[in-house]
Formats: structure tokens, sequence, C-alpha cells
């Protein structure tokens, strides 16, 4: 089985949204919500200055937080690609994995239920990328299994200085950020 | 001078700017399950008294219990009232879910039901005679428990054992999640099951200090009134029970202080995100409430004025039972909101 990741360009990433909106058409999110977002750091001391333009969404960790507090199973690790799904007929919208989850990935849907990325789970069985990575115009975004060594996330993953949000939280998280 | 700017796109709900997922309802809902531990753990010390033969008609076998019952109802309710998805509740009883404590807790739960019933069932014929009457069964079942004091004696022991159960419950459901640094810390489980303790105490000091002089009333209404807040019939608590609610109180506090201080070493001398959490409420926007109602008001003013109640240099009086519950409750508010201010601090090694 795959464990799928994603591995986002920094210097690549423009902060143009695409991604956002194509995740927001593609999954329906409702209106005033987002699974994705676009954050911008700027750090240093005029005129030595670094930004750095990042595409977050879930992290879809190794050690999800977000499902070990689930009390119904709502939240859980989908077998296929080990992706971090919540179905929404289980959930009770006890609020728990949005303060579990230290990336504050997840929302809850107008309807009641906890709701975030799904790594469009239902495009990548089609055998297509996440909506995001495929509307990316500088192509930043890859997307790909993290266990295969010939993967084009691996492969990027070792030829290039990347980072995970917040490691320190124990989570293991899968989407890195090339610097 | 060093700069650090950050902008998101980010705008979701309860979640930005600040997270904010939790308000009233489980401040109140912590709050209300720390009372029940607590009552639970005295009523299971009064019962053994009870099962020894020490005591035929105690007090707070009856109180406690039923007060248990209604306030973890209460409780609850608010519980209940804080789900987004109110309809799919029963989902929690379909499944057991090992690593989530609320799934733990939600089964516990049902044992926590039937024992705080199955106590309260001990007095409820005598407290509700007109109950007693229309419900014979409820009469034999109060006759079948009084007269095997084994029983009794192990219905006391699960009040004391799901007592700090659900105590330590409390403070577990927020200090395992790691996203929360303020949560983050196992004193919280303690702090909530003694403050929870106190809270016991003070419920139960205020509920005699209600009663009346004359009978209990038997009817409907006042019936059930009066076998919540007045011992049976005329008799009252020997005022040995009522001081030693008092001295039992006056401990809870003491030991609810040094967790306090703990929790405050722990967080001060952990990573910066924690220390950055513990700022929340020593000099943050949370200070208000912590240093000047949590502390002063619901811990330092009722230890002196019960000090000098037992000393005997002022009446007995509701004020630190009052005191004291305003401060339970103070403690929870504080903990859940400043606790969802806090979070981890990134690092800025990633560029």
């Amino acid at each position: 089985m795959p464990r799928f990741g994603m591995v986002i360009d920094t210097r690549k990433c423009v902060g143009c949204m695409d991604c956002v909106v194509a995740c927001q058409t593609e999954n329906d999110v409702p209106a005033g919500y987002c699974r994705d977002w676009i954050h911008t750091e700027l750090r240093g001391e005029f005129p030595n200055l670094a930004m750095e333009i990042r595409s977050e969404r879930c992290n879809h960790c190794d050690n999800p937080p977000c499902v070990q507090c689930c009390p119904t199973g709502a939240s859980h690790v989908e077998a296929n690609g080990q992706v971090v799904l919540v179905t929404a007929n289980k959930c009770i919208g006890c609020k728990a994995c949005l303060a579990a989850c230290p990336y504050d990935a997840r929302f809850i849907h107008p309807d009641g239920y906890a709701d975030k990325c799904t790594f469009c789970i239902h495009r990548v069985k089609e055998g297509k990328d996440p909506a995001c990575v495929s509307v990316c115009p500088t192509h930043c975004m890859s997307f790909g299994d993290l266990d295969d060594p010939a993967s084009v996330v691996n492969q990027l993953l070792r030829s290039r200085r990347h980072h995970a949000l917040l490691p320190e939280a124990g989570t293991k998280p899968r989407v890195h950020y090339l610097t | 001078m060093a700069m650090l700017e950050i902008t998101t796109t980010r705008h979701n709900p309860l979640v930005d700017p600040q997270l904010a997922v939790w308000s009233w309802e489980i401040p109140v809902y912590l709050f209300l399950g720390g009372l029940v531990a607590g009552l639970m753990v005295l009523a299971g010390l009064a019962m053994r008294r009870v099962a020894r033969g020490e005591d035929s008609r105690s007090f707070f076998s009856l109180q406690a219990p039923l007060l248990g019952f209604v306030l973890i109802n209460l409780g609850m309710g608010a519980l209940f009232l804080d789900l987004m998805h109110k309809l799919y509740v029963w989902r929690v009883y379909l499944t057991l879910q090992p690593a989530s404590p609320m799934s733990w807790g939600s089964w516990v739960l049902l044992l926590v039901y039937a024992v705080l019933l199955a106590s309260a069932l001990i007095r409820l014929p005598e407290a509700w005679p007109w109950l007693g009457r229309r419900v014979p069964w409820l009469q034999m079942a109060s006759e079948t428990l009084l007269s095997r004091p084994g029983l009794v004696g192990a219905l006391a022991w699960a009040n004391i054992v799901l007592g700090v159960g659900v105590g330590i419950y409390t403070g577990i459901l927020l200090n395992t999640m790691v996203a929360r640094p303020l949560w983050n810390s196992a004193i919280l489980a303690p702090l909530f099951l003694v403050s929870g303790l106190s809270a016991g105490a003070a419920l139960l000091h205020l509920a005699s200090a209600l009663r009346g002089r004359g009978a209990a009333s038997q009817g409907m209404v006042g019936g059930a009134f009066s076998a919540l807040v007045q011992p049976l019939g005329s008799t009252l608590p020997d005022e040995h029970a009522a001081e030693g609610l008092v001295r039992a109180d006056l401990a809870f506090l003491a030991i609810e202080l040094v967790l306090i201080a703990l929790l405050l070493a722990n967080l001060f001398t952990s990573s910066a995100s924690h220390a950055a959490a513990g700022a929340l409420i020593t000099s943050g926007p949370y200070a208000w409430a912590f240093l000047g109602i949590v502390v002063p008001l619901g811990v330092l003013l009722p230890m002196a004025l019960q000090g000098l109640e037992l000393r005997r240099a002022i009446p007995h009086s509701v004020v630190p039972a009052l005191l004291v519950l305003a401060g339970g409750f103070a403690l929870r508010w504080v903990m859940v909101n400043a606790g969802q201010a806090s979070h981890l601090l990134a690092s800025s090694a990633g560029f």
C-alpha cells in the first residue's frame, strides 16, 4: 500500500492561490471556509530579508493526534494511501480533533462535521493528482508515494533541502517544503 | 531589529484568528464532571461508614449520589449542546477507541450513571415516600441494598474508584493534546481531581446549610428538592460531619494550591511554547481571571475563612463554599480558554 505525501517547492510558489480556488471548486468547500491556504513568512532585518510562501493544508501525519483523540473513529487513516480522512456520518462534532491539530488544519463544516483536506483521494484513486497539484501554474507541488524510492516526491526530498511544519510536535507530517 | 511577519489567507470560523472551538459549554461540563467526581468520592467514603454499620442514616450517602445524578445530567446536557453534529451522538456507543480519552470517558459514564443511581436508591424511597408507595420495587431495592452491607461496601468502592477516575479524566481530556502547550501537562489531571473534590465538599456543605429546620417536605416537588438539599426527615447532619467537610475542603484547597504552583513551574521550566502558554495566565490576557479570581478568590480566601471557622474565630457560613464553587468553575474557564489560545511556536529552522 502506498503512503501518499506532498512536496512543495517554496522557491517556485508565488502565492497565487490557484491551489486554494481549485480545492474549493473540486471539493465544494463552503463559502468562507478553506481546506488549503497560503501562508507567507517574512524574516530578517532590512535589507537582509527572507520570504517563504507556503501552500498549507492537512499534513496527513503519520502520527495523527486528530485520529487518536476521535471518540467515534470518524477521523481515521484510510488504508489506501494512509490518508487521514473524516467519515461525516460518524462525526459528532465534538471538535476535539480541531483542538488536537497543531496545524489548525481542520474546521467544522456548516453541516456540523469536522472537515479538512483529503489529498483529493477520490481523484488519486482515478490516477489523477490532487486538484491543487494539478492546477499549480508554477508546478511547485508534487504528489506521490513516500514509500516508493523512485517516486518524484522522494527524488525531490533526496535532492533538495527541505523541512516540515512543527516536527517537534511529533506528528510526523507528510507535507514537505523544499527551501 | 530582526522581524517576523506572518500573513495567512486562512479564514475558518472557530479556528481563525485564534482557536475558539469550545465556548461556555465545555468549562461547565468539566466543572460539573469534576464536581460529580468529588461527590462520588465523598459519597463512597460515607457509604463505607453505612456498610460498616457506623451510620445508619448517613447524611451524605443520600445527598451526594442524588446531587451527583442531577449534576452529571446537567453536565452532559452542556456537553451535548457543544456538539456540532448532534444527531450522530449515538455513534460514540458503537465503538471503543483505545487512544481517545473521550471514548473511554463516554463508556465510563455509563458505569457512573449506574453506580450513582444504585447509590441513590439506598435512601430514595425514604426521601420520597410518595415515590416509594407508587413504585414498590424501589422500596424493595432499597431494603435489599441496606440489608446487605457487602453490597453497600462494594457500591462505596465503586463510587470512590469511579469518582477518582472521572476527576482525573476531566484533566486528561485536555492534557493529551500536544498542540495546546497550556494543557500539555499531566499535572492538570490531579489538579482537576482535587479541585473537584474541593467543589464536592463545598457543595455538600452548601446543601446542608440550605436545609430547613423542620421536617423535610415529602411532596413531589418539595420532596425532590429536599432530597437534594436536606437530610432525611428532620435529622440534621451532625456538627462533626459539617466540620469534617470544612476540614476536608481545607486540605483539598491546600493540595490544589501546590498543584497550581507545580503547573506553573512545569510550564515556565519547559519549552518556549510552554513558557508562552504559561504567560497567557500569569501576565497575558487571562491573568486577570487566573491571578485575580481563581487563585485569590477561589483558593486563598476560602482557605483563610475556613481556617478561621475551624478555630472558631468566625462563625460558619456558606461564603467559603460559594467561593470554592465559583473558583472551581473559573479554573476550568481559564484553562479551556487560555489553552485554546496557546499554540506551539514555530521554529525558524525552516528557511
